[in-house]
């Protein structure tokens, strides 16, 4: 990466939407893909008079989410208001969080599988509840036509993550992104659905660049609408771009020109500024005089310590080191979710076999996942059945390619590996017989005797495909094995 | 503490109000007025004094989780100065 | 003695006697009304069609032998801030002139479940700010024993139908005097409960933390029975209190045993009108010959109050009004013009942001815009630490005045207002000689104390003077049984205003 003449310089603010079955402040709900301003009410309408209570689950579910990122968690937190107006904001202020947010002090570890960067601690500043804005449909024609408000989200609890500026990368912010929403993904506490925007993310950007006068910095960008983890990575290396040539025809630094808000335009994929959100940059934050503050006991911490189970990086730890999987194939399995690892233990505890049960899912199960695009819990083969086939390969009963065959079946039918085994016919072939079998291939074969024999090994091949043919039964590793050793006799 | 006219204007947007030639000059002198009586407070030390947002010392409402029955969308949208029957609708927000 | 001269506990007893219907009772009420509001102008809307109504289905109630209320068969009046279901609700200003909230009050609520009969809605200054209640949108309203004078404010309206025998108990809500200072000026009973003991659930908000709901009525008595149906905890608001609510009316007339009293020296010194200062002093005698102790008391941050006030309120006020902006209910701009503006003056600025500004503009009268105004300077960016956290400050410390005032005394007693109620148009165009009316009010909002305010005397012109009682947070029942002792002493809350 060092070709480029500039560091980036990235620090990320993730919005999530806590997987709560009512809004932040009302009890109106938080369902996805209802019709327009059906999930309101004179709270989250911000009505005259009304007033906000605060959601029990959406504080505790907060409060694992920053636990599991090893934040601190204040014994006493409060609210406070984020004065701007805009349409999709019906009481003028958004209620969140400013110097006494809920957690803070924490970190996640990165590192990438395929060697993009070094492994890395992302330090976390804060972790915070506030509360969803609506959604503004605005025309094509702008300044023309009205925008359309529909305030159904409006209220849905976020937890804001914010990040130091520690990623030097858009593959680390990307990978960033992705480790973080594994570990939501775990604690159950997100859908994690980037389309519907239950996971967004704001990136502040800037650039390191080395002069002959010493080391500038260019002014801070706040990068939105990143809606893809493929869009962070487009979105920041467009931005780190286009401040280099801003830097080089200005020479504009850091602390010379306020910080810019710009919009990320997948369609065109590029930034572009968004000025409306500048000219409101006093939010006049004070503390909500409708919320009481929440204080919590160490009790009550612990409490939902104790609820986090397994997380991602202790899990790759184990697989690697407990069940000797290499660090690729750890990472495979632990990335599919927890219900994919917990697959993968039930597999290898069954079978005996902890590589092969590793290899099995992250190849065969993997695959037919991803054809039939479904999840673990959906998929009609359990780990014990499949633990039965795998007991098939180790005995040498069946060879890998008709393992996959009866697999297949298996998938198809529901039935047992042994069944399977007996409707397919495949019979273990007798050992005698086999090695008959070869000694007859070998003596007719004369050409590849004498090409093993000036070493090449792999012309053995085709003998493997000849005793298939007389007998479909046969393990071709056996019929290898057998053959060369015959013709090593000779 | 000197409060300007232009203070004033700049406080103004933020408030979203606008005040004619008249008008502005009218709040800048009240303005000015009730800060000069209101900075008053500068003449207490205050320095260990925690600061008090809340008339009394409660923590802790929170509510279950339960969802509740929401407003139908004509009773949400009822009061509205525009609307289409689905959504509320307002002069457009430019983009650029 | 007309039937709308007795009192409401008195009401009731005839009405629970069967002597009395609600129908004949509010009946009286409306034709009173009819008769003398033209000239009061204390109700923004008379609702005599529901009145009548709800009168007749609670007499119905009563003689099917049906359980009823508290204050079944009682009419009741209510300032325009508390939101009622599907029936205007303007808050005094302009922005809410159709509104009509699509939920009810908690304080509403209650009054429903108590059987009570909503006579209609009174009126106040624009969004409560204010202390003349010439700062409604619609109309003044006019001081029943002065019509040249104010009544006071921001509960104006709710203190002269009382006074005006118009209503016999109303609801009024004060933020930094509003029950109590037009309470005094027209002669009856206004009670400012502990913050947290009503419920603020559809009380629409000016300032969210000195904000409560209060009882207006003739006698301490009555104020006791409405407060006791007001009072409660209530899940949807958040600073609502959990405590059981006393029976305020079944111990008010218990005198209090060894009560001391305390007094602010200051509270007599400049400023106070003379003839207010002696009918407060004799006040206080009586209280000693009816055996309570008087000990002097220092309120060193009293002072301060007003200035305290006058930067948490504005900026609670910017926030909590910021939702007016004609976007999704109230009044909003008409759009072509804000289309033609736009085209001709050239600005740079977007339809949406003239939309809003042009709407807030129109919509709020001057004293909103400027409590608005300050309120957005005292929270901005390099002025909050020295406004905003400067005032949280000294709230703290007149909130430490109070508790270490309760630690000797029972209750504080002393001026509600300086003066009695001024002319009408006097203060108007001054806005710093209005706010200083709240001065013996305030800091009883910024420390979330109860204060009562009740009649004590006349001055020579013949304007009522009120007392104020003050006490430590949820200790309305001393408050309410010493205000009774006084009470039973003397006859000032019986005078009625002459009106043609
Ligand atoms: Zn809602």
């Amino acid at each position: 990466m060092s070709e480029l003449p500039y560091e980036i310089v990235i620090g990320l603010e993730v919005h999530v939407q806590l997987k709560t079955n009512t809004k932040l402040f009302c009890r109106c709900s938080t369902a996805f893909g209802s019709p327009p301003n059906t999930q309101t009410c004179p709270v989250c309408l911000g009505m005259p008079g009304s007033l906000p209570v605060m959601n029990k689950k959406a504080y505790f579910l907060g409060m694992k989410t920053a636990l599991a990122l090893h934040c601190g968690i204040p014994k006493f937190t409060k609210w406070d208001r984020k004065n701007y107006f805009y349409p999709d904001l019906p009481k003028g202020y958004q209620t969140s969080q400013f110097d006494l947010p809920m957690s803070e002090e924490g970190y996640l570890d990165i590192k990438s599988t395929k060697d993009e960067f070094e492994p890395r601690r992302v330090r976390i500043i804060r972790a915070h509840l506030e509360e969803d804005a609506g959604k503004s449909i605005h025309d094509e024609a702008a300044g023309k036509a009205d925008s359309r408000i529909d305030l159904n989200r409006t209220g849905t609890p976020l937890l804001e993550i914010v990040s130091y500026p520690d990623m030097r990368s858009a593959a680390e912010a990307k990978a960033y992104m992705q480790e973080l929403r594994l570990l939501l993904t775990y604690l159950d506490v997100s859908d994690c659905n980037m389309q519907e925007g239950s996971l967004r993310c704001d990136a502040n950007v800037n650039l390191h660049i080395t002069t002959d006068d010493g080391v500038i910095a260019t002014p801070i960008v706040e990068i939105k609408n990143m809606n893809s983890f493929r869009s962070v990575e487009r979105g920041i290396n467009y931005e780190a771009k286009r401040q280099y040539d801003v830097w080089q025809e200005t020479g504009k630094v850091l602390g010379e020109l306020p910080k810019q808000t710009r919009g990320w335009d997948d369609s065109a994929q590029v930034t572009r500024s968004q000025r409306e959100k500048e000219e409101s940059a006093d939010y006049r934050y004070f503390p909500c005089p409708d919320l009481i503050p929440v204080v919590v006991t160490d009790e009550q911490i612990d409490e939902v310590r104790h609820e986090i189970g397994d997380l991602p990086a202790a899990l790759r730890d184990r697989l690697e080191s407990e069940y000797d999987l290499t660090t690729y194939t750890a990472d495979v399995i632990v990335n599919q979710g927890l219900g994919f690892v917990e697959y993968y233990l039930e597999l290898a505890a069954a079978s005996g076999d902890n590589k092969l049960a590793g290899n099995w899912v992250q190849g065969e199960v993997l695959r037919i996942l991803n054809d039939l695009e479904i999840g673990i819990s959906d998929f009609g083969v359990s780990a014990a059945a499949l633990a039965e086939l795998l007991k098939l390969i180790q005995a040498g009963d069946l060879d890998s390619s008709k393992a996959k065959d009866v697999f297949t079946v298996m998938l198809e039918s529901g039935k047992s590996a042994a069944a399977v085994v007996e409707d397919l016919g495949i019979e273990k072939v007798d050992e005698s017989a086999l090695e008959d079998l070869c000694r007859l291939l070998v003596e007719r074969n004369q050409r590849i005797v004498d090409d093993v024999k000036n070493g090449n090994e792999k012309a053995v091949g085709a003998l493997i495909g000849q005793a298939k043919k007389e007998n479909p039964n046969v393990n071709p590793g056996q019929v290898r094995q057998i053959c060369l050793d015959i013709i090593n006799s000779l | 503490m000197s409060l300007t006219r232009q203070d004033v204007e700049k406080v103004a947007l933020l408030a979203r109000l606008k005040f004619d030639d008249e008008g502005l000059d009218k709040m800048t002198s009240h303005m000015v007025q009730i800060v000069e009586y209101v900075d008053k407070l500068s003449e207490l030390n205050t320095d260990d004094v925690e600061p008090m947002a809340h008339a009394l010392d409660v923590f802790n409402a929170l509510a279950e989780d339960e969802p509740r029955a929401s407003l139908p969308r004509e009773e949400a949208l009822r009061n509205a100065p525009k609307n289409d029957d689905e959504y509320f609708r307002v002069p457009a927000v430019l983009g650029e | 003695m007309s039937i709308i001269q007795k009192t409401a506990t008195e009401q009731l007893a005839l009405l629970q006697a069967g002597e009395l219907t609600s129908v004949e009772l509010t009946q009286a009420y409306l034709d009173r009304i009819e008769q003398v509001d033209g000239s009061i102008g204390a109700f923004l809307r008379v609702e005599s069609d529901s009145a009548l109504q709800q009168a007749a289905t609670i007499d119905a109630k009563r003689s099917a032998g049906d359980s009823l209320g508290k204050l079944a068969g009682l009419p009741v009046a209510i300032k325009d801030i508390l939101c009622t279901k599907d029936t205007p609700t303007t808050c005094g200003s302009r922005m809410l002139e159709h509104f009509q909230p699509p939920y009810n009050a908690t304080a509403v609520e209650k009054l429903l479940s108590a059987d009570a009969v909503i006579l209609g809605r009174t009126n106040m200054d624009e969004f409560a700010m204010g202390s003349s209640t010439e700062n409604s949108a619609y109309q003044t309203t006019q001081n029943p024993w002065d019509i040249t004078r104010i009544p006071g404010g921001s509960s104006g309206g709710a203190a002269a139908c009382v006074a005006a025998d118009m209503a016999p108990l109303s609801l009024g809500t004060d933020t930094g005097g509003s029950i109590r200072q037009p309470a005094a000026l027209c002669g009856c009973v206004g009670l400012k409960p502990t913050y947290g003991r009503v419920s603020r659930y559809g009380l629409i908000a000016f300032a969210s933390s000195l904000d409560q709901i209060g009882p207006l009525a003739r006698t301490v008595d009555d104020t006791a029975l409405l407060l006791e149906v007001l009072a409660g905890y209530d899940p949807l608001d958040s600073t609502s209190v959990n405590r059981e609510t006393p029976a305020y009316s079944q111990t008010v007339h218990q005198p209090l045993e060894g009560l001391t009293l305390g007094v602010v020296e200051q509270h007599f010194s400049e400023g106070i009108d003379a003839e207010v200062a002696t009918s407060v002093q004799q006040a206080i005698q009586v209280y000693q010959s009816l055996g309570a102790t008087i000990k002097s008391i220092e309120m060193p941050h009293a002072d301060y109050g007003i200035a305290t006030y006058y930067i948490i309120a504005p900026c609670e006020a910017s926030s909590n009004l910021a939702r007016y902006d004609g976007a999704h209910y109230g009044y909003r701009t008409d759009q072509a013009e804000v289309l033609a503006e736009l085209a001709e003056d050239g600005s740079d600025e977007g339809p949406l942001v003239r939309m809003y500004r042009k709407t807030r503009s129109e919509g709020f009268g001057s004293e909103v815009q400027r409590r608005i105004m300050l309120g957005t300077y005292a929270l901005s960016e390099g002025y909050y630490e020295a406004f905003y956290l400067k005032a949280l400050k000294v709230r703290r410390l007149i909130r430490q005045d109070y508790d270490r005032a309760f630690e000797q005394v029972d209750l504080i007693i002393g001026p509600v207002t300086a003066n009695p109620a001024f002319a009408k148009g006097e203060k108007t165009s001054d806005p710093m000689a209005m706010y200083l009316e709240d001065l013996y009010t305030v800091t009883a909002n910024l420390a979330g104390v109860a204060g009562i305010s009740l009649p004590c005397g006349f001055t020579s012109a013949g304007l009522p003077v009120g007392l104020q009682l003050q006490s430590a947070p949820f200790e309305e029942e001393k408050l309410l049984r010493a205000a009774q002792m006084y009470q039973s002493a003397t006859d000032f809350h019986s005078r009625r205003p002459e009106l043609s």
